[in-house]
């Protein structure tokens, strides 16, 4: 390191303008700390008899039951998989191109609907739930949904966005009529509530056993695949040519254009890859919950959410929003008082709305992200 | 000055025709447009129109397009339902007189705009959208969570407990009519000033260059966030009307769809005219009443329940044709009409979306 040329005084005296200026680090460090110790040591369970107080929680604190804790836990890190794998569809998109596709939750719910479609095919269901499936018949549907999307996608990013490059308002206004439509023309083919069947092998009826806690391996396959996909993404941006441009391209899209660089072509890659991601994980999502009118909103909410958090267009900016997000909305869930005055209050998307204030507070372009 | 009717274009011979005929024909009222339905119509256009011109206040002379302007309004009617109204159903119900429910929906509504505008007042353009949106969405779900203060049902009952001036505004639409056409002209005339004031100005300036502004010793983030609570308090007037016109308020009155129709509504009119809102408003809600009616439009499959696709594909057209909305198109025609001299090519004040968290600087 070079040193510096300004003198810095040896002794720095904290003044009230310091501790101001940190405020927002103070009170987020204040606040975690609370937070931990009320889950690892206050909360109480609900008693045999009688109401709880303010204290009272569906598990009651860490200590009293660890089990319930590690599922939580566990809850939170495999939701954070399914979280990073549609947000880095859409931050993957943001990045190169500066395009805020708001249909990214249509195509999530689009992704789901098809390959439930093709499920209920394969298995001659006729509309009926499913409880489980062989493999190939939800590899197959999700695969086939993340193309489809895929094209839907690309679709969208040759007809309208392609020659409205560079005008985010407007390339975000284009989408959002986009989403209106594909939201409305679903609602006519899929009016009810659907969910698709996980593969047998990691069904309803199968449990991993870690250390004595009993999970469901759905939630850990979601997990696994979030890794895969995460891997995946990551050494293709890192190690191949394509994305040696996108990477060079999220940095200066003209300078690699001037070099030659067929740049449409990699926005169009881009967008295919990013849409595949949410159709995928509409697949999974469709499993893992369930698919209804109202849940491409939701889906939009939670990719912005975890990309700003995480900084747009980065990659492990989307993981450690993904995991915050999670762990914030899944734990606000588990451990707020669930008695008192206003039993069946859900505090959690408060909690979401705290999480995202103090992140752009220390942090106005997200954990990671990068000025244009 | 006053300008001969000679020296006036075509282009503005027709505008002045057509507002003062839209005057008049409010003015009158209903002895003007008929019924109590075509009423209560209209009195959409007014809240809409007065929510539209907050969200384009803000983008046109703050470059900031917020989306958590029907957070606002929704915020409003939910502080307004539950300070005043008595009952035993949700929310507090804690039955203050009505003036002061008025002044706090409007006090929090705007404190809360406030202090979302502190936290994104460091991000600008698309940033900024995302962020609102975020809010606007999040204030959705947590009506719809906490059952203190609404919870799904919603709060009732807002339309007998108005002031006395105006009474039970669901047995008086008229009335309510009217203080939605002053509120309106109100709103419109009070944006029209304060764009003109030092401040208004600064904000415009920020909008073109907020790094430039910054240098000149102007607080960049403190505008903004002023500007945001600015934009609350108009929204939160209109969630005042909306309030009293239905009587009812629910999260699913401030949810995701709502959040895109008052967008449509400020891009259909121009996001960039504050008078775009209430013609936005006025397309908005006659398509939405009367789009059935249009003859053959069934044969497209658009009917009741597919108002959406037919609002999502107008939207689209007029978005890939003209970025300014209606009044942008009507700029465009403009100049192809005689007395206009040559057409000059309008540019819209773009907002700031190419320095995005420039401002953070």
């Amino acid at each position: 390191m070079v040193p510096t040329a300004l003198p810095r005084p040896a002794v720095r005296r904290l003044s009230a303008y310091d501790v101001l200026r940190r405020l927002p680090l103070v009170l987020t460090l204040l606040g975690l700390l609370v937070a931990g110790i009320y889950i690892l040591f206050v909360t109480t369970p609900l008693p045999l008899s009688g109401n709880g107080s303010w204290r009272t929680t569906t598990f009651g604190s860490a200590i009293d039951d660890p089990v319930d804790f590690a599922k939580t836990f566990l809850d939170a890190i495999t939701f954070a998989g399914l979280l990073f794998v549609v947000a880095s569809g859409f931050t993957l998109i943001f990045g190169l191109m500066r395009a805020v596709n708001m249909a990214h939750g249509s195509l999530f719910l689009l992704g789901g609907y098809i390959a439930f479609d093709l499920q209920q095919y394969f298995t001659n269901a006729g509309g009926f739930g499913l409880e489980q499936v062989d493999a190939w018949e939800w590899f197959v549907p999700a695969i086939v949904a993340a193309v489809a999307v895929a094209g839907v996608g690309l679709l969208m990013q040759q007809l309208f966005l392609r020659w409205t490059q560079g005008q985010e308002l407007r390339q975000a206004l284009i989408t959002i009529a986009v989403s209106i439509i594909l939201a409305d023309q679903m609602i006519q083919h899929w009016p009810l509530q659907d969910s698709l069947a996980w593969p047998s092998f990691i069904g309803p009826n199968n449990f991993a056993h870690i250390g004595g806690v009993e999970y469901a391996w759905s939630r850990l396959f979601i997990l696994g695949v979030a890794i895969v996909i995460g891997i995946a993404l990551y050494l293709w941006l890192q190690r191949t040519r394509t994305g040696m441009v996108i990477r060079a391209g999220v940095d200066d899209r003209n300078m690699v254009s001037a070099l030659g660089v067929n740049i449409q072509r990699t926005f169009a890659i881009a967008f295919v890859v990013g849409s595949a991601l949410a159709g995928f994980g509409g697949a999974m999502g469709g499993a893992f919950s369930s698919l209804a009118p109202g849940v491409d909103g939701q889906w939009l909410l939670n990719s912005l959410v975890v990309v700003i958090i995480g900084g747009m267009g980065s990659l492990g900016g989307a993981a450690a929003g993904a995991f915050l997000y999670a762990f914030v909305f899944t734990f606000s869930a588990a451990y707020l008082p669930t008695s008192g005055l206003d039993c069946c209050t859900e505090y959690s998307p408060i909690f979401t709305f705290v999480l995202l204030i103090a992140v752009l507070a220390l942090r106005p372009l997200g954990l990671f992200g990068r000025p244009a | 000055m006053r300008r001969r009717i000679e020296e006036l274009t075509v282009a503005q011979g027709v505008e002045t025709v057509v507002v003062a005929a839209a005057l008049i024909v409010a003015a009158l009222g209903a002895h003007a447009v008929g019924d109590s339905f075509a009423h209560n119509l209209l009195t959409s256009v007014f809240w809409y129109g007065i929510a539209a011109s907050s969200l384009i206040f803000l983008s046109a002379y703050g470059g900031m397009v917020s989306l958590a302007q029907v957070a606002f309004y929704g915020i409003s009617a939910f502080v307004i339902g539950n300070a005043v109204t008595t009952g035993s159903v949700k929310g507090l119900h804690l039955g203050y007189d009505p003036w002061v429910g008025i002044v706090l929906a409007i006090v929090i509504t705007t404190a809360l705009g406030l202090l979302l505008g502190a936290v994104a007042s460091r991000s600008a353009g698309i940033y900024f959208l995302m962020i609102t949106l975020a809010f606007g969405v999040l204030a959705n779900t947590f009506f719809g969570s906490v059952t203190l203060l609404s919870g799904f049902s919603g709060i009732s009952g807002l339309e007998a407990t108005t002031p006395s001036v105006l009474g039970n505004s669901v047995a008086h639409p008229d009335r309510l009519y009217y203080v939605g056409l002053v509120a309106s002209l109100l709103v419109y005339f009070l944006i029209r000033y304060l764009i003109r004031t030092p401040f208004g100005i600064a904000l415009q300036g920020i909008r073109d260059d907020p790094v430039r502004m910054a240098s000149l010793g102007y607080n960049v983030p403190l505008h903004r966030t002023l500007a945001m609570g600015f934009g609350a308090f108009v929204a939160s007037i209109a969630g005042l009307i909306y309030g009293w016109q239905f009587g009812h308020v629910d999260p699913g009155s401030i949810n995701l769809e709502q959040v895109i129709f008052l967008l449509i509504i400020a891009v259909t009119g121009s996001l960039f005219k504050i008078e775009g809102a209430w013609l936005g408003a006025l397309v908005f809600v006659v398509l939405q009443d009367y789009a059935r009616n249009i003859p053959l439009v069934h044969y497209v499959g658009i009917s009741d329940q597919r108002f959406d696709t037919l609002i999502g594909v107008i939207f689209l057209v007029i978005v890939l044709l003209n970025p300014g909305g209606l009044l942008g198109i009507w700029d465009w025609i403009k100049g192809f009409l005689p007395g206009s001299g040559s057409p000059s090519p309008v540019e819209p004040p773009v907002a700031q979306t190419g320095s995005a968290g420039g401002a953070g600087a």
